[in-house]
């Protein structure tokens, strides 16, 4: 669905350390985050997956060794894009205006931007509700035009933070869809703690666990994503991965 | 309902004035009641007009001027890391000062004109406004402000469309609470030294034991105040729609 200006890179973590408050929060981590797929980085509460998100987009407070780098290189300061538990929508702009608001915060606005933003719009069923203010949107709408606000800019890694875990379980289904549906063929990283929210959107997931983290499991379920209710894989999966976690949250 | 409030509770406060009255026996040169107060409210309309005019004038330039430097000095803080630590000490010393001690200086400084009487509403209004709008553009959310990194945001953009928009609900809470003091710099500067105004004129009927006049200026003053406090109060909610009703009166 997005037309990333450069092809969806893989993500490499090359011996990533991290201390947080004095505690050692990685030590040595490695990993490969495949291009162009969904990898679900799942772990109980704590354990820095919203870390590990921060990291890849740079943020410039966080005190690290080691590497971190995309494998194609993308344009410079535009590979990545990123969606927060929280929607972040400016209650004083209208929904098309916050689907805008990158350009707008790089004076970039023009005409193509905006037929593109209602297109979106459209796609993601929130047609009539262009000009509504976000006070006027219900708590699925606002996620979902945070998720537009984030495929708006174009951007070939997608960082998405817990985007759907303040949902009720109709509207988080509906959404999970529609970000699969939109999000082909970016490389998108999700963190979640829900396990089925991860077996749902997949493509590869992540466990992590311990204290320095460590990646305790890698589950490739194989399939198209999302993957529905009654997918084989899923079944197969959510016992064992919800076992896991669960030993891990007690450890 | 939420129309008459206003009028009950007008009717009901004059009630308790006349029952005042009454009950104290006070005599007229110490509290007239409502009505000949009202008589000499109407009856002096010619002489009262124009010291209102100039009252207000001075309240509402010093509104303007004072919410003007206010929100520049706090704009100029969040820009420049280096005038901020400049700023800070000055502005905490401009309110450790009582301002009325200032009042007498002001007046030397700037005649006994209007002048000296919006020095001293904008002195008054300076602080709140400041505070209120830096408060408010620094309590910023820094998830927000990650995003609009992330997006590759230019700052002065940053600025215009999340930090000032975000801040203005407290910047607005800060100019209510000029709108209620500014009439005090005002008056407090025409009781130092003017020739006209309605502090003036209440200085001027006092010591002519004229009370009935006096209370009918103060009367006039306060209506004019609280007429202000509302429209101010109802312009800042029509434009500033996202924030949560913060006015007293809302």
């Amino acid at each position: 669905m997005p037309e990333p200006g450069s092809p969806a890179p893989d993500i490499i973590f090359d011996r990533i350390c991290l201390d947080f408050g004095g505690k050692p929060l990685f030590q040595e981590v490695s990993l490969r985050l495949p291009g162009g797929r969904t990898t679900c980085i799942l772990g109980p509460s704590g354990c820095g997956k919203s870390t590990l998100l921060k990291l890849i987009a740079g943020s410039a407070s966080l005190p690290f060794t080691g590497q971190i780098h995309f494998e194609p290189r993308p344009e410079e300061g535009r590979a990545v894009a990123w969606m927060a538990q929280h929607d972040l929508l400016l209650p004083w702009l209208t929904l098309v205006e916050n689907v805008l608001l990158g350009a707008r915060l790089r004076h970039e606005l023009s005409e193509p931007l905006r037929h593109k933003a209602l297109h979106l719009i459209h796609e993601a069923g929130l047609t009539g509700y262009e000009h509504a203010l976000p006070s006027a949107l219900s708590g699925g709408m606002r996620q979902r035009a945070a998720l537009l606000r984030t495929l708006m800019e174009e951007r070939p890694v997608l960082l998405m933070d817990e985007p759907f875990s303040a949902l009720d379980a109709l509207t988080r289904v509906r959404l999970q869809n529609l970000a699969a549906r939109m999000t082909t063929g970016a490389t998108v990283v999700l963190v979640t703690h829900d396990p089925l929210e991860a077996l749902r959107l997949g493509d590869r997931i992540v466990v992590l666990a311990g204290s320095p983290a460590q990646v305790a499991e890698i589950i490739e379920p194989g399939g198209a994503t999302p993957r529905q209710a009654d997918d084989p894989a899923l079944a197969a999966h959510y016992a064992p991965l919800l076992a896991l976690l669960m030993q891990e949250e007690s450890a | 309902m939420n129309a008459l409030r206003p009028l009950i509770l007008t009717a009901g406060l004059l009630v308790l004035w006349q029952l005042l009255v009454i009950f104290t026996g006070a005599p007229p040169y110490i509290l007239p009641g409502p009505l000949p107060v009202a008589k000499a409210l109407v009856t002096h309309l010619a002489v009262l007009g124009p010291h209102l005019a100039t009252t207000l004038t001075e309240i509402v330039l010093g509104l303007l001027i004072g919410t003007l430097l206010g929100s520049s000095t706090a704009l100029a803080m969040i820009v420049s890391p280096l005038l901020k630590r400049w700023m800070l000490p000055i502005l905490v010393i401009s309110q450790a000062i009582p301002v009325f001690a200032l009042a007498p200086v002001l007046v030397l400084w700037f005649g006994y004109g209007m002048a000296s009487k919006i020095a001293m509403a904008v002195l008054i209004i300076f602080f709140p406004v400041t505070a209120s709008f830096y408060a408010g553009m620094q309590r910023t959310d820094p998830n927000l402000l990650e995003l609009a990194r992330i997006m590759g945001a230019r700052p002065l953009a940053v600025l215009r469309a999340i930090v000032i928009p975000q801040a203005l609900p407290t910047f607005a809470a800060g100019v209510r609470v000029a709108t209620a003091v500014a009439p005090i710099g005002a008056v407090v500067g025409e009781w130092v030294g003017s020739s006209a105004g309605l502090g003036f004129y209440m200085l001027h009927t006092n010591a002519r034991m004229q009370i009935d006049l006096m209370f009918a200026a103060l009367t006039l003053l306060a209506g004019v105040s609280l007429l202000l406090y509302f429209l101010i109060d109802r312009l800042l909610d029509r434009l500033i729609f996202w924030q949560p009703n913060q006015g007293i009166v809302s």
